[in-house]
């Protein structure tokens, strides 16, 4: 009877949807219709804030096999994968090895903890402007370093030098987002239960074969979305380049990728590589179906359940 | 022997980790003490601490431009964003975990999705809406944006946690005759406090350092965020080290020391959140 009661008070529907309604209407209107509205823009051309002339497939086919967009967009698609794979390549080892050190117990652990995730919290845009001052060869802090320690011959304009540019800005990139890593490692290291440890212990296993037999099988779940995570933030990627060597990804387009191109794309004037508002919608959408496609890739490989619903 | 190992391995692990935090955090020191030198100290001897703590590099950029403004901007910004993203998404997770309604496995979805969104990808019709709405280059169109980019991990994290808390408070309420909007903000948001606290302390970091949509959706200077006001300044005076790095520092100390205070709630929200994803 007062079950009955009480769900009858509690469906009240109307209450169901105010609560509801402030969420849906800002979600949708101001983030899931502009992704959408963006896409339907890549289907139009024409000049000014809102292209109006249908054209079909032509952004996709120009993007795809004409000069300069298609030059501009494979190469940066290229430096983009190659600042993922660097930057991944930082977090993962450096960070598994970080978590795995952190995780033992020792005196001031936690202050290595919790020490790890203050670059986090700074701007891109402020790490890359430090970077770009440390490396810079005027002041030459980093050069004077290498000096100081006989690699007098590694000296050169890193940001300026296209062999070394992409990699100085993958460099800080992993530097800064470390903490991200080293706080999912270090919170699934903590998860494995003591006993599990223990018990391999009396079995006479090393640190080796405990890394490899216990955590690193524990913790593929976690690599796989840490690989995610890397992959959505770098192909979305642009404060970082734009702090370090401008928005045209200099020297010669060596540091572009895609949010860079996206940038100069859509909202660049002319002179500045500006392609108009519909090209603009073009990269973006491809970034988005990159991005999708590689989510999904990720997903399968490394057989990461998808968000649950429910606990 | 054994002991001798031991010890031999905690040293090494020690130097492994100074050396690793020296890498990691000496960028920052450096960003910060060179703030306080003079141009010739910058040059012959970076490293060391300043000979005298000067605040020359600070008052030249504050009386040169109006720094006033750009904290005033991004304060105002955070808090009211960060004020919405709470409330919405709490009505919001409420219902969703305590309610039976039709489609609501599908919302619940359609939220999180926003989680993998990149919202950056829809800036095109973003900036047509703003102009629309005239509200480009007002800081309007950003805590509408930012709101929008906060909600679905407010609803991710909020979801879970009132999942938790037993149907029996809510259920003695209702018999005493509690409305259900009472039940929600007399019940409910008491005992949600330290989740609420997860999720501002979660959307403030990303929110003040956002530098893309100011970039795009604003240009007047009394609109500038910090983020816009550091990168434009930083081309101003590229050449005067001195006040870059003070650019710099003003940029940062209050991430800084937000972190340093807050390090442990902090790290506990994100490792929360974290640990369900």
């Amino acid at each position: 009877m007062i079950d009955v009661y009480l769900k009858k008070k509690k469906n009240k529907r109307y209450y169901i949807l105010i609560f509801l309604l402030p969420a849906i209407i800002i979600y949708t209107s101001f983030m899931a219709l502009p992704l959408f509205n963006s896409m339907i823009m890549s289907f139009f051309t024409g000049e000014g804030l809102i292209p109006d002339q249908f054209c079909g497939f032509e952004n996709y086919i120009r993007l795809f096999t004409k000069i300069p967009y298609k030059e501009r967009f494979f190469n940066a698609f290229w430096n983009n994968v190659k600042f993922f794979l660097m930057v991944l390549i930082i977090q993962d080892f450096v960070g598994l090895f970080v978590s795995i050190l952190v995780t033992r117990k020792f005196w001031g652990n936690t202050f290595f903890r919790r020490i790890t995730y203050l670059p986090t919290t700074l701007s891109v845009l402020v790490a890359g402007f430090l970077f770009c001052l440390i490396l810079n060869p005027i002041w030459g802090l980093f050069d004077k370093i290498l000096i100081g320690i006989g690699l007098e011959s590694w000296v050169r304009p890193w940001l300026g030098d296209p062999a070394t540019a992409l990699p100085a800005i993958s460099f800080v990139t992993g530097w800064q987002y470390l903490g991200i890593p080293i706080l999912f490692f270090t919170a699934a290291i903590d998860g494995i239960d003591e006993e599990i440890f223990e018990a391999a212990k009396i079995d006479g296993a090393g640190t080796w074969s405990i890394i490899k037999y216990i955590i690193l099988p524990l913790i593929t779940p976690v690599i796989g979305i840490i690989t995610i995570l890397t992959f959505a933030g770098n192909f979305t990627g642009f404060d970082i380049v734009y702090a370090m060597t401008g928005s045209l990804g200099a020297p010669g387009y060596v540091t572009d990728i895609l949010g860079t191109l996206f940038y100069r794309a859509a909202f660049a004037p002319k002179i500045w590589g500006g392609w108009g508002i519909g090209m603009g919608a073009t990269v973006a959408t491809i970034t988005f179906i990159i991005i999708f496609l590689g989510v999904m890739f990720f997903l399968f490989i490394f057989n990461v359940k998808g968000i649950r619903t429910k606990k | 022997m054994f002991k001798f190992k031991k010890i031999f391995s905690l040293a090494f692990l020690y130097i492994i980790l100074i050396n690793y935090t020296i890498i990691l955090i000496y960028p920052v020191f450096l960003m910060i003490i060179t703030a306080f030198k003079g141009n010739k100290e910058i040059f012959l001897s970076p490293y060391s601490l300043p000979q005298s703590w000067n605040f020359n590099n600070f008052v030249k950029i504050f009386k040169a431009s109006d720094y006033a403004t750009y904290f005033r901007n991004s304060i105002v910004i955070a808090v009211i964003s960060i004020f919405l993203i709470l409330v919405i998404s709490s009505l919001a997770s409420y219902v969703i975990a305590k309610y039976e309604f039709p489609l609501r496995n599908f919302i619940y979805i359609y939220f999180l999705a926003g989680l993998m969104i990149p919202i950056k990808l829809g800036t095109v019709n973003i900036l047509q809406i703003m102009v629309k709405l005239h509200l480009f280059d007002n800081i309007v169109s950003l805590i509408i944006v930012y709101v929008a980019m906060g909600i679905p991990i407010g609803i991710f994290i909020l979801t879970d946690f009132i999942r938790e808390i037993p149907e029996e408070l809510s259920n003695a309420a209702r018999i005493d005759g509690c409305s259900e909007p009472r039940i929600f903000f007399n019940i409910i948001i008491p005992l949600l406090r330290p989740a609420l606290a997860a999720v501002a302390i979660f959307n403030f970091v990303p929110i003040w350092n956002e530098f893309w949509f100011p970039l795009i959706l604003i240009q007047s200077n009394n609109m500038w965020t910090v983020p816009l006001a550091t990168a434009q300044l930083y081309g101003q005076y590229q050449t005067q080290y001195g006040l870059v790095f003070a650019i710099l520092a003003v940029a940062s100390l209050p991430v800084i020391v937000f972190y340093l205070i807050l390090s442990k709630q902090f790290v506990r929200g994100l490792s929360a959140g974290a640990l369900k994803g």
